[in-house]
């Protein structure tokens, strides 16, 4: 198994954090893992983002331009990465602020309104864990389990109060994505 | 050949004849130990020599030559190294006081000293010795100040005074083209890392003794670890000012001194409690 | 023994390898990509193993504060980025010449000039060719993966002391910037042994240790160059490492270093899904240089393809390899610019595949 994933969306939205704790996860199960930033100009305009490689075999090219999973947090990270998906892989993306919704046909498309339940849940921060929990009932490439140690890993200590919290967003974008969706 | 056997046989009788006052008593004046018995490259009266056996003298009193490592400049005492019988790194231009600082963080209980001249120390190397003396480096610096550049021919120094003629200021320095001579030691003085600075000179007996007495205050301030010792001895360049020994000194004394004073511009108040504590 | 498993930044690991390996000082200035090396000693390293760690005032500093504590015999390193590896150069000649051991990191950027951020492989050239002045080689290690980060600066470190030579760690932005599992080695205490060749003071019964580059006679500094030339080639004796993934049956070879040769493995899966039998030669060591395997390998292989993150630098070794046995082709993207496993895909379909079809 080797799945592919680029994560982007806005500077702030947990785009970098969300990478991390996929590959923290992958390393608790001795998966080979590769996580690598966009820095430069791209950070300040319109989109950050992250490639996030979990494998059971060596990680050849950490540098890619097609992917097996596309998370977009925003309008043009969904437009920006829309054509990046492989034919067969998945688009989940972050619904509630899409005027433009993807078109492709040959690929899964999992819309979730995450910036809504995290306002219900009265904490933004939350939204990249309920996008990670829409991922991981559609793609399980850890478990649940290994996604909070990750958390825990890239949460500063401080934080790790809000570790309960963040779960419960995991269980919930879980729980959204499994209601959306139907293969192509 | 018979005649001049004979005659080193006199002359062998004659040296042992001499070698019968040259006893410890008798003597007034030795090679200190850490000084090599190699002939100095230095031209006739310049102040190199004298500075090097200062330093050698400095450390056999204090016994610290298995303890002292060295830090050569690029510029005439390039070779300080073949003179001093101690461990010794020879260091690109300008950058021995960081060289010397490398040592120390690495040897923080051995005496290191660096031993530049003005345009290593003032020039080219002005960035490292300011920031060498602001750090504070437990470390001695020697800067040896002559106003000109000695081993590349005689060009204008950082140090060179308004109106002096060198190969690269054929008319004389004029400051309103090549800007005022650097008063490096007094910028230096004003640092909080500086634990001790003065200006010396090795013109004379008396103030060849205070040179001494600078350069032995340089190690031995070493253990206090309180900053840096920074000791500028001003000299003389007797081939470059285009002078013998006897005038170049009495130059150096008309005009070198009114403008590089000597004296002490920081010393360490040994007398406060907070400092007698030590370490 | 359980394996201690991390998730790291390629500039974090290579730092946590630099204090695990029993590091004695790290002089630095900051510059981007790298600047997380000298962040995280700072943080981490003196009080674990007393390792010294200073912010120099610039890469100048840096290099002649290594200069004296190589020289006292130290385990001592050093990094920056291109610009700052540039400053350096003068000191790094020093270093080669008084034959001291030492580690340097260039955690290359897109040049020239101020350039960019981004990764590059634009300074093999300056490390492997000289950089500085005279005639000198670095040994130079070109890891591809953060698990290498942390390995080389062993390996680094062996190499320099074993050689009494300066060891670079020739790796890029990408690399320093991004996050993968590695497995660490466990702490090394830091040693009290002294060199017979350091500076450390004298006692009574040696003689006087000087380390010095200048050799006024010529005939001496002849000597001087021949002892280090013969140095060199005992190093190509024994020293070489490279990877050859695929090549055994490959029509087409791609040869790159460092993160690309990655990319190239993606490359050659890519295209033997096409039926295009690709393999991946890597260089792990750029000095010493595996010229005569490359050489080997173009009596099986139909061409190679050269990828780099250059305008072409490397390429020259690969042909004076070869030696025309084959056609040597290249691929480079300059600036920052990463190239993608697709394009190299494409290059190797145009150069090669359409012309034999």
């Amino acid at each position: 198994m080797t799945e592919e994933i680029i994560i982007a969306g806005f500077g702030g939205q947990g785009v970098l954090s969300m990478g991390q704790i996929l590959c923290y996860g992958g390393v608790i199960e001795n998966k080979e893992v590769s996580w690598m930033p966009s820095y430069g100009p791209e950070m300040r305009g319109g989109t950050a983002n992250c490639t996030a490689i979990i494998s059971d075999t060596k990680i050849s090219s950490p540098i890619l331009t097609k992917f097996d999973t596309v998370i977009a947090l925003n309008q043009p990270s969904l437009d920006k990465f829309e054509n990046a998906v492989k034919p067969g892989g998945l688009l989940i993306y972050e619904a509630s602020t899409i005027l433009k919704p993807p078109t492709r046909t040959d690929i899964e498309i999992v819309p979730v309104e995450a910036a809504i339940e995290a306002s219900k849940m009265k904490n933004a921060k939350v939204l990249n864990m309920i996008m990670l929990g829409a991922l991981l009932k559609k793609k399980p490439v850890i478990s649940i389990e290994s996604a909070i140690e990750g958390l825990k890993n890239v949460l500063p200590e401080r934080y790790h109060d809000l570790i309960s919290l963040n779960k419960h967003a995991l269980e919930k974008g879980m729980e959204l994505a499994e209601k959306v969706g139907v293969p192509a | 050949m018979n005649e001049k056997r004979m005659t080193e046989e006199q002359h062998f009788e004659e040296m042992i004849a001499e070698e019968s006052i040259c006893i410890a008593d008798n003597l007034v004046f030795e090679k200190p130990e850490t000084l090599l018995d190699t002939p100095m490259h230095y031209c006739p009266g310049c102040g190199h020599g004298v500075a090097h056996r200062l330093i050698a003298e400095a450390i056999d009193e204090l016994g610290i030559q298995d303890k002292t490592i060295g830090v050569a400049p690029v510029g005439c005492s390039v070779l300080a190294y073949q003179y001093l019988n101690i461990d010794m790194s020879e260091a690109a231009h300008g950058r021995a006081s960081a060289v010397a600082t490398g040592i120390k963080r690495v040897l923080p209980d051995k005496y290191v000293f660096s031993y530049q001249g003005d345009g290593d120390l003032a020039a080219i190397g002005t960035g490292e010795t300011l920031h060498t003396c602001n750090r504070g480096e437990n470390i001695l610096i020697i800067f040896i100040n002559n106003g000109i550049y000695g081993m590349t021919g005689g060009q204008m120094a950082p140090t060179t005074l308004p109106g002096m003629k060198s190969t690269t200021t054929p008319f004389g320095r004029d400051v309103k083209i090549m800007g005022n001579p650097l008063k490096i030691t007094e910028m230096i003085a004003q640092l909080p890392g500086v634990y001790y600075c003065t200006r010396v000179a090795v013109n004379s007996p008396v103030n060849v003794r205070k040179a001494k007495k600078a350069i032995l205050n340089g190690f031995k301030y070493q253990d206090h670890k309180k900053g840096l010792s920074f000791v500028e001895i001003v000299s003389n360049c007797p081939s470059n000012w285009k002078m013998n020994p006897v005038e170049s000194n009495k130059w150096m004394e008309e005009n070198m001194f009114p403008f590089y004073t000597l004296g002490d511009m920081k010393v360490p108040n040994l007398n406060l409690p907070s400092e007698s504590k030590g370490e | 023994m359980n394996k201690e498993l991390k998730l790291m930044k390629g500039n974090e690991a290579l730092a946590e390898a630099a204090i695990r390996v029993g590091c004695d000082a790290y002089f630095g200035y900051p510059i981007t990509p790298q600047s997380e090396i000298l962040e995280y000693l700072t943080r981490e390293a003196y009080e674990r193993t007393g390792m010294v760690v200073l912010q120099a005032e610039s890469e100048i500093a840096s290099i002649n504060m290594i200069y004296g504590a190589a020289g006292a015999g130290k385990k001592v390193m050093t990094s920056s980025s291109s610009p700052g590896i540039s400053l350096m150069q003068e000191g790094i000649s020093y270093i080669a010449c008084a034959e001291l051991p030492c580690v340097l990191v260039n955690v290359v950027r897109g040049g020239p000039g101020l350039g960019t951020i981004q990764p590059s492989q634009g300074d093999y050239f300056q490390t492997v060719k000289g950089g500085g002045h005279g005639d000198y080689k670095l040994i130079v290690l070109a890891p591809s993966t953060v698990q290498e980060m942390v390995d080389h600066v062993k390996l680094g470190f062996e190499l320099a002391f074993k050689w009494r030579n300066p060891v670079m760690i020739l790796t890029d932005g990408a690399l320093g910037q991004m996050m993968e599992k590695v497995e660490l080695f466990p702490q090394i205490r830091r040693t009290t042994e002294v060199p017979e060749w350091a500076t450390v003071g004298k006692p009574k019964t040696r003689e006087r240790n000087i380390i010095t580059t200048l050799h006024i006679e010529a005939d001496k500094m002849q000597e001087i160059n021949l002892h280090l030339q013969k140095k060199y080639k005992e190093i190509e004796q024994e020293e070489i490492l490279y990877e050859a993934s695929g090549c055994d049956d490959a029509e087409f070879v791609l040869v790159a270093f460092g993160l690309v040769a990655r990319i190239c493995q993606k490359t050659a899966l890519l295209a033997r899904e096409k039926g295009i039998k690709v393999g991946v030669f890597r260089p792990i060591t750029l000095f010493p240089y595996p010229f005569n395997e490359l050489n080997k390998l173009a009596d099986r292989a139909k061409g190679f393809l050269t990828v780099e993150m250059n305008a072409g630098q490397m390429v020259e070794d690969v042909r004076l390899a070869v030696n025309g046995k084959i056609p040597v082709e290249f691929l480079g993207r300059m600036g920052g610019v990463v190239p993608t496993p697709e394009e190299i895909l494409q290059t190797i379909e145009e150069k090669f595949v359409g012309e034999l079809v």
